[in-house]
């Protein structure tokens, strides 16, 4: 902020510039580059940039992004706020979101899972939001219980607010070294990555959103706030309907998430609730695109648990497109197509595209559900009629769709 | 087979299932059933007995802790090795394939007893191998090259007892220029993708022995999989 030391806001000028450059010259958003430099030339830059702001951290598996909107978009209530609201989720993209807002009070950032305990430490950060971890892109993250466990020793002896989903075993044993605890029952949908007790490795015993181990004292804690279908059920036993623009249950899961975690900055609920409200597309996600006379909605699904959920948006009566890649950043092993059960598409038109169409065409072939084999994205969506159509697309497969329709959201 | 149903045993889902190891299931049951063959698959949590009637047992692979808990809990049951000595199948996975050994490494690299149904040790590697592996598999067992994606620490020793599966190409396997083992009805293989998605010969080779000759069948999906992956992974 203004009494940053000379140094510091040189770096941060430079990084300002280089990310300038970068989106002038069409290399990326700028996001990350902007952070490499200004850290380069100032290695405590981070520390410095947050130091004097009111700070959330938000990390998951899946619904970061989503989540770290919603947050920001319920803090505006406050003041200006800095976020990393393009997903450049490590410590170079939270230099340059906290750059490119240096007077704004307020800042929310979204941090890779592993990367949470180094963020925290050098920002010590207010609020963590945690929502859920499941298996994701196994040949270059890390393990999940491993990770579980450097939440609990990054987060023991801290005066973080935590705000965690007590539905997920796992988060719940991440999170509750912290000092102080806010629990939501935010749900939990994919449940393969928690039938074992991450204190004891005993079997969890599960009935509805509640488990205990059956070996030793691990439970699930008492949710200060629930979500009920529709509605938020706040610490006060008030119901509040969402109605959010975003679709699907993990949304409402995320939106609960973003009341509870906005309400431990000082936002009351029915005015948090009016900003989520207007978050309609997130980074693209959501999006409906269209071309000749196709209006085609973007869904971003990057592992197992993000399947289910997307299946859960994605309309029964539509066509549905699934691009599948493994590029780096979607991992290299495309075995986790195996976990993911697409039986629930059998009866739709499903047209499969992307790198990794052949490991997704044997996949559906095997789950008996039928499917036409697509050269390209264009392919598909010409063999479609005019109307409207799903899209779900892992990692790389969604940017790549994202640059042919252009990034605007 | 032991009835006129084919059984199928996955060994320990809640443990030992992380990347896709469901594959290795379906996959057996579609070639089962499509020789006409009818098929009854058991799940067995890690909290549940083992049953020792089955045809063929799969394992898979996962973290550390879990391999851990998932190797201490087989022991103390017994049904698998029971299986094993009355002459059922066993595809064993990554970690689940060194638990099978006399010994494997634990997170910090300490030895782990294993469950001692082949003759292998395994121990945990300098470096990760992460990547596509292909390798030519043991000429007696007649299947054509072998396909997958490998992502472990270990390191597998091959005692007197066993054969290696195969001869790697690409990849790291056992880190002695071999792949995988196999001895009497059991094969091991540090292969994901999953292995019987990438490579189905594997998947008839375990339906042969619990259940004999088998017809052929259409591999359309699999065969153009399998030429993708080796066409990427093989050099020209």
């Amino acid at each position: 902020m203004s009494q940053l030391p000379f140094r510091a806001q040189l770096a941060s000028a430079i990084g300002r510039t280089a990310a300038t450059l970068s989106r002038a010259t069409g290399r990326g958003d700028g996001s990350v580059i902007g952070g490499r430099v200004g850290l380069m030339l100032e290695p405590d830059l981070l520390r410095r940039l947050a130091a004097d702001r009111k700070l959330a951290l938000v990390s998951a598996t899946n619904g970061k992004t989503t989540t770290t909107r919603l947050i920001a978009a319920a803090l505006h209530e406050l003041g200006e706020v800095a976020t990393n609201a393009f997903g450049a989720n490590m410590p170079a993209g939270h230099v340059s979101a906290l750059s490119s807002a240096k007077s704004a009070p307020y800042a929310v950032l979204e941090v890779d899972e592993k990367y949470l305990p180094e963020v925290l430490d050098t920002t010590d950060a207010g609020v963590v939001c945690l929502m859920n971890l499941s298996r994701d892109q196994m040949d270059r993250a890390a393990e999940i219980w491993l990770l579980a466990q450097k939440w609990r020793r990054a987060l023991d002896g801290k005066p973080a607010h935590v705000i965690a989903n007590c539905d997920d075993p796992l988060v719940t044993w991440g999170a509750s070294t912290a000092a102080r605890v806010t629990w939501v029952a935010a749900g939990q949908r994919w449940r393969e990555d928690s039938w074992c007790c991450p204190e004891c490795g005993g079997p969890l015993d599960r009935s509805g959103s509640d488990w205990t181990c059956r070996e030793c004292t691990f439970h699930r804690p008492e949710p200060n706030w629930s979500l009920d279908g529709e509605e938020v059920v706040d610490p006060r036993g008030d119901r509040w309907r969402l109605n959010l623009k975003l679709p699907g249950q993990a949304n409402r899961a995320n939106g609960a998430m973003a009341l509870a975690t906005a309400e431990a900055f000082g936002v009351p609920v029915e005015k948090a609730l009016l900003r989520l409200r207007e978050v309609a597309s997130v980074a693209g996600r959501y999006t409906t695109v269209e071309r000749d006379g196709r209006a085609l909605r973007l869904l971003l699904a990057k592992n197992p648990a993000g399947w289910l959920e997307a299946f859960d948006v994605a309309d029964p009566v539509l066509p549905i497109i699934l691009s599948v890649n493994a590029q780096g950043p979607d991992g290299r092993d495309t075995s986790w197509l195996w976990d993911v059960d697409y039986r629930i598409l059998a009866g739709r038109p499903v047209y499969v595209t992307g790198e990794r169409r052949l490991d997704l065409a044997l996949r559906l072939d095997i789950a008996g559900v039928p499917f036409e084999l697509c050269e390209s994205f264009d392919a598909a969506v010409a063999a479609q009629s005019p109307g409207r159509i799903d899209v779900i697309a892992n990692y790389t497969a969604f940017q790549q769709i994202r640059a042919e329709f252009g990034r605007a959201e | 087979m032991q009835s006129s149903q084919l059984s199928i045993v996955w060994i320990y889902p809640d443990l030992l299932s992380t990347y896709g190891d469901q594959g290795n299931v379906l996959v057996m049951e579609q070639r089962a059933r499509a020789r006409g063959i009818p098929v009854r698959t058991i799940h067995v949590r890690s909290s549940d007995p083992v049953p020792d009637q089955g045809d063929i047992y799969m394992i898979g692979g996962g973290e550390d802790r879990p391999q851990i808990l998932g190797a201490q809990r087989l022991r103390r049951d017994g049904g698998l090795q029971r299986a094993l000595s009355r002459g059922a199948s066993l595809l064993a996975v990554c970690a689940g394939y060194q638990i099978m050994g006399t010994v494997f490494g634990g997170e910090e690299g300490q030895p782990v007893p294993g469950l001692e149904v082949i003759d292998i040790a395994s121990g945990r590697g300098e470096r990760r191998a992460v990547g596509e592996l292909a390798a030519e598999v043991d000429p007696e067992l007649g299947l054509p090259t072998l396909t997958g994606f490998e992502n472990h620490m270990g390191v597998t020793k091959l005692g007197a007892g066993v054969k290696p599966l195969s001869r790697t190409m690409v990849g790291v396997g056992n880190g002695d220029g071999t792949e995988g083992c196999y001895a009497g009805r059991v094969i091991g293989t540090y292969l994901h993708g999953p292995a019987l998605a990438r490579n189905p010969a594997l998947a008839d080779l375990l339906l042969t022995w619990a259940a004999g000759p088998l017809a052929p069948v259409d591999d359309e999906w699999f065969d153009r999989l399998r030429a993708e992956r080796l066409t990427a992974v093989l050099p020209r």
